[in-house]
């Protein structure tokens, strides 16, 4: 497996199933641990870096855990930003200098980030709103990879972190959750508001939060230090019910009596533009395909399927649009291409796409 | 021996005195950190600034960065050399081991942010290994990193043989039946 082999697939929180999967994209949690031998990344050489990446590694091959280890220093800035879009490693460990690296499963759904902030985030993510089988499966890799490194624990104050913001469980459990109606109707604000009241932080789907991110949000606990796991998962898997709710509430109200001929305009046009744009940007295919997305779930679309849309999100992100073209593509270059690979994609084989010009 | 960069892995080639409230501070640079140093960047600034958060969420912790470091603040970790001071501009820890060293800054802080400084959650399977041998590990790192700085290889390799031997001990009683 390379790095090119993931041009042909996509990860599994894509599939758009699993229960509330409209408007769950994805449930994810991750784990920060460290090394007990070694300074903390941000102290730590090159020399001990490449130790850090070679014990991972090794405990990876030793334990026979079906993660394939990827090298990220040696990559080239487009591959590191595919990894990027794809959700595989973070922003910070993009950015770095120096030995780092991630190990995945061939699902996408495992990820294990090496020498990032901690030496170790090791990353979970399925499709839906999973929270159970996602910790059983982060419990299991962390349990199979502690057989063979020594984690930093203090009996008092749990894994021990290189930020004092994540020390004890080094757990983060999130949900990456829909919510154009919301935005739509103008109470995304207020929901936030609410959100922060009880410790729980919001985050656009690569950080940002603006709608430019295709109105896709991050929902997670930010304490870490005296709650179980189980006590964290079960807060979030208690607040996401009400977003839930709080979401289909305004999306009926923006299909009700009088309002239904616009939203269903709305939808169409946005589906009709990608379908037939020759040049679009970034900022704009996010912001359309969360339209459609939208109306694929109220029924207002019946001829094309969730999880191309939810693929569409990631596939139209410029490295990925580059790695497919197998070239570097300029800005301008890049609106072309992803406006002629939507109308491939959005298609459905009832017109030859060579036709498209 | 040669010292080694306050900020990063390369030799200090800059010995800079500065005069604060009076008191001289010497601080270990190399150039490029002698240089940041010497003249902050406006970002750098900012997250200087930023970075102050800490001090200002916990009470505990004292003043705000532009004032003389404190007593606290000039504590330095034995195993990662990192110091107090450091960890409240960068808000990241340099070793596991500092948990003990600023218990008594770090507690108050971690009560601000996650309303308790006592684990509730996983333990790891194994037992955790001998601590000693495990900061012992790290600030004989430590050493080799310097001792190669300065060139002097005679004690890198000592020091190399001194972790080998303990990484040796450890893996022989990892494999051991428990």
């Amino acid at each position: 497996m390379n790095i090119d082999d993931l041009t042909r697939t996509s990860g599994e929180w894509l599939r758009g199933t699993g229960p509330e999967s409209d408007i769950v994209m994805c449930s994810r949690i991750r784990l920060a641990r460290n090394l007990a031998d070694f300074p903390f990344t941000n102290r730590a050489g090159r020399r001990e870096k490449n130790e850090i990446e070679a014990a991972v590694a090794a405990s990876i091959e030793q334990g026979k855990i079906e993660l394939f280890v990827q090298d990220v220093n040696n990559l080239s800035n487009l591959d590191r930003q595919f990894l990027f879009e794809r959700q595989l490693i973070s922003r910070e460990l993009r950015d770095a200098e120096g030995p780092r690296g991630v190990a995945f499963s061939p699902t996408e759904d495992v990820s294990v980030m090496i020498n990032e902030e901690d030496h170790l985030r090791i990353q979970v993510m399925h499709s839906g709103l999973s929270l159970g089988s996602v910790w059983d499966r982060i419990n299991y890799i962390d349990d199979r990879l502690e057989e063979r490194l020594d984690y930093a624990f203090s009996p008092r104050l749990g894994y021990l972190t290189a930020c004092p913001t994540n020390v004890g469980t080094g757990i983060r459990v999130g949900v990456l959750v829909h919510l154009p109606a919301l935005v739509q109707t103008k109470q995304i604000e207020k929901v936030f508001r609410a959100l922060q009241k009880i410790n729980l932080a919001v985050r656009g789907l690569y950080g940002e939060g603006t709608q430019a991110s295709g109105d896709f949000y991050q929902i997670s606990n930010q304490q870490t230090l005296g709650k179980s796991e189980q006590d964290l998962i079960r807060n979030l898997s208690e607040v996401v019910p009400q977003i839930i709710q709080y979401e289909r509430g305004a999306r009926q109200a923006l299909v009700g009596e009088q309002r239904r001929q616009y939203l269903h305009d709305q939808v169409s046009r946005a589906y009709g533009v990608l379908k037939t744009a020759h040049t679009i940007s970034s900022e704009e295919t996010m912001l359309l395909l969360s339209s459609v997305r939208m109306g694929i779930n109220l029924g207002l679309i019946d001829d094309l399927e969730i999880p191309i849309v939810n693929e569409l999100f990631i596939h139209t992100q410029p490295a990925h649009l580059q790695k497919i073209q197998g070239r570097i593509l300029e800005t301008d270059e890049r609106n072309v291409a992803r406006a002629s690979y939507l109308r491939n994609r959005l298609s459905n084989g009832r017109h030859d796409p060579k036709n498209d010009g | 021996m040669k010292l080694k960069c306050q900020k990063c892995a390369k030799p200090a080639t800059f010995h800079i005195t500065d005069i604060e409230h009076g008191k001289p501070l010497e601080y270990h640079f190399c150039e490029e950190h002698a240089r940041r140093h010497l003249a902050p960047s406006a970002e750098e600034q900012a997250e200087q600034q930023l970075a102050g958060k800490f001090s200002k969420d916990s009470p505990a912790l004292g003043g705000a960065l532009k004032t003389e470091p404190s007593a606290a603040d000039r504590r330095v970790c034995p195993i990662c050399n990192i110091s107090f001071l450091e960890f409240r501009n960068t808000g990241r820890l340099g070793c596991p081991y500092d948990y003990e060293v600023f218990r008594d800054e770090l507690m108050p802080l971690l009560e601000s942010i996650h309303e308790d400084t006592r684990h509730a959650g996983k333990t790891p399977r194994r037992a955790p290994r001998n601590t000693e041998q495990q900061t012992a590990l790290i600030q004989l790192r430590n050493d080799l990193n310097r001792a190669v700085a300065a060139e002097d290889y005679e004690a890198a390799a000592k020091i190399r043989d001194q972790i080998k031997a303990i990484e040796q001990e450890q893996s022989a009683r990892r494999t051991a039946p428990s």
